[in-house]
């Protein structure tokens, strides 16, 4: 039995990933026509490359179909519930880097913290007849840490991407995404709040509790581990 | 029942047998049984509850009603329901499944039965939070349960009797329900942690938003300012003493037997008066359920009992708790929830108190008995 190894399909994440194993003797290529979605592994032998769009890896994880996988620790942990009874972190690789932040416009100079924009959702519900609209496509992580502060009056409202714009087009009061640099943020007029991100994002490699563990796999993975100098 | 039985039946089928058993038992008090829809509207859910439901409700979609929930309990419909018309006082029972969406723990049930008995009645609430009270402790009688009570009433009168501002009154009572987030607000209003450097520098800036960016979204700048002058405002004001914070304390530490814990109040009331109709209130449904036979000197009563239960319960409050199962979820919960009829009726309000069963965690009679 092979050892499945999910990475991302495509863009800076794909290369980025090519070049963290390519670093540590273990090499990456994509087989066949240029847009044909496979790949091959050298370096270490029984290991089969599968190339998901990075916000599959996870449910491939949880649900056992690939052994190990690159894929960003916020897609984990808002897309697998209990994320760590369903996979274990074999390595930060140190790229990748996003903060899931909460965003609101540059302009509401009364809104530093969540302690802030829970006294501004309640009187912008009395005022305005609904709850104070956050955009955002991490509903799990955004929900539990709302929660966990005790945030009221406040609505998720579903946004898979220029999540940014959502203020300016009035379909949502504040943003919560994922970033890097800010220079988005910064450019659709809003600020950052000043509490520490919901969550420090990095490409993750991880490994699935439920994939189906043999000693041929077991093997492969001791000296992928090795190869990548993983060994505790 | 006379019917012999030479196995024990499947646990599903004991929860019907006994859900007909509590709902034949309910219909005995005087309660109609009613019926309601699985699907009900999410909006409604979702202003009632806020975002959290979305964590316990199962959501689906319909191409023209919208966003449709599967019910997590009866409880809404139920009101809705006797808003539109029903008689005063009314007594309702119900039993069907309710549906739960389990994020963080897959081995807790995403359907179960759920039995309720619910009493709208204006005339005496000691009496009628003592009727269910005593009806459910009646009919669980056979289990062997601990029964926990509290009063949401007494911490809300505490806060209303407080020395502060009404924004500051209404900042802590909207937060009631979320235990944290309360002791925060009485940590900042009591200066017990400071003002932020970034609130300072903003209340003393000459043009607060002088360099702020433009004015984008529903959130104006009208809403800024208000805030800010909000803001100002409790700058301004003294912070709540500590003689009024350890007051808060020890009503929300109070947990004995309800005898002990109205001799407390009564201590409490000399210094904080405002309590005093919450306590007589308490001391009403006491005597009410003594005369319900229930017995009042080995009562549990926990002041701070309820307050993460659901939200709305604002009085009387109860659960039942199977022995020797620490982690599971009450068998049975209640309380008197007039702030949600204030709500679902926009302004009219009927004092209404209920409570339901889970009759799928009821420990088996026979092992309890041993």
């Amino acid at each position: 039995m092979t050892l499945k190894l999910g990475v991302p399909s495509k863009g800076r994440l794909m290369e980025k990933t090519f070049d963290w194993f390519a670093a540590r003797g273990v090499a990456m290529r994509l087989a066949g026509a240029e847009r044909e979605y496979s790949g091959a592994v050298e370096g270490v032998e029984g290991v089969e490359l599968v190339l998901l769009s990075a916000g599959e890896i996870p449910r491939e994880l949880g649900a056992g179909r690939i052994h190990l996988g690159v894929t960003g620790s916020d897609l984990v942990r808002e897309r697998l519930p209990r994320w760590e009874d369903q996979v274990s972190e074999l390595v930060q690789m140190g790229f990748g880097h996003a903060d899931l932040i909460i965003a609101v416009p540059r302009f509401w100079v009364d809104v530093d913290t969540l302690d802030d924009l829970d006294a501004a959702a309640a009187a912008f519900r009395a005022r305005h007849g609904h709850r104070l609209r956050i955009a955002t496509k991490y509903h799990r992580l955004i929900r539990e840490h709302l929660r966990d502060a005790g945030v009221a009056d406040y609505q998720l409202v579903d946004s898979q991407g220029a999540t940014e714009g959502a203020v300016k087009n009035e379909t949502a009061e504040a943003v919560a995404d994922i970033t890097s640099t800010g220079e988005t943020l910064r450019a659709n007029h809003l600020k950052v709040l000043s509490e520490p991100p919901v969550h420090r994002s990095q490409a993750t490699l991880f490994r699935s509790r439920s994939a189906g563990w043999d000693d041929t796999t077991l093997g492969t993975l001791q000296a992928l581990k090795t190869r990548l100098d993983l060994l505790d | 029942m006379s019917v012999a039985q030479s196995t024990p039946p499947a646990p599903a089928d004991r929860s019907g047998a006994e859900a007909a058993r509590f709902m034949a038992a309910f219909a005995e008090a005087g309660a109609r049984p009613i019926e309601a829809a699985i699907l009900q509207e999410a909006d409604l859910l979702l202003d009632l509850y806020g975002e959290d439901i979305r964590a316990r409700a199962f959501t689906t979609w319909d191409p023209t009603a919208g966003e449709m929930m599967l019910r997590p309990d009866f409880t809404v419909p139920v009101v809705r329901m006797h808003m539109d018309g029903g008689a005063d006082p009314a007594r309702y029972c119900y039993s069907g499944p309710v549906f739960r969406r389990q994020e963080t723990d897959p081995g807790r049930a995403r359907e179960y039965l759920q039995c309720g008995f619910e009493l709208f009645d204006a005339s005496d609430p000691a009496r009628a939070d003592a009727e269910v009270f005593a009806l459910f402790a009646e009919v669980l009688r056979p289990y062997g349960l601990r029964a926990a009570t509290g009063d949401i009433g007494i911490l809300t009168a505490a806060v209303r009797g407080l020395d502060i501002s009404d924004r500051r009154r209404a900042a802590l009572l909207r937060h009631v329900w979320r235990p944290r987030r309360f002791r925060a607000l009485l940590d900042r209003f009591s200066g017990k942690t400071p003002v932020p450097q970034t609130r300072a520098a903003l209340l003393g800036a000459a043009d607060p938003l002088a360099d702020a960016g433009p004015e984008i979204g529903l959130r104006s700048r009208g809403d800024v300012m208000a805030r800010i002058e909000a803001l100002r405002a409790d700058a301004e004001e003294p912070p709540i003493s500590s003689a009024q914070v350890a007051l808060i304390d020890d009503i929300l530490e109070l947990k004995e037997t309800a005898p002990n814990v109205l001799a407390h109040l009564g201590d409490i009331a000399v210094d904080l008066p405002a309590i005093g109709d919450a306590t007589a209130m308490l001391r009403a449904r006491l005597d009410a359920l003594d005369a319900a036979g229930v017995d009042v000197d080995a009562l549990e009563f926990e002041a701070s009992y309820g307050r993460t239960l659901m939200e709305y319960y604002d009085g009387f409050v109860f659960g039942f708790y199977a022995p020797h199962a620490p982690g599971q979820p009450p068998v049975a919960t209640g309380g008197r929830y007039d702030a949600l009829t204030r709500v679902l009726g926009r302004g009219k309000s009927i004092p209404a108190v209920g409570g339901v069963i889970r009759p799928a965690l009821l420990p088996d009679p026979a092992e309890t008995a041993t």
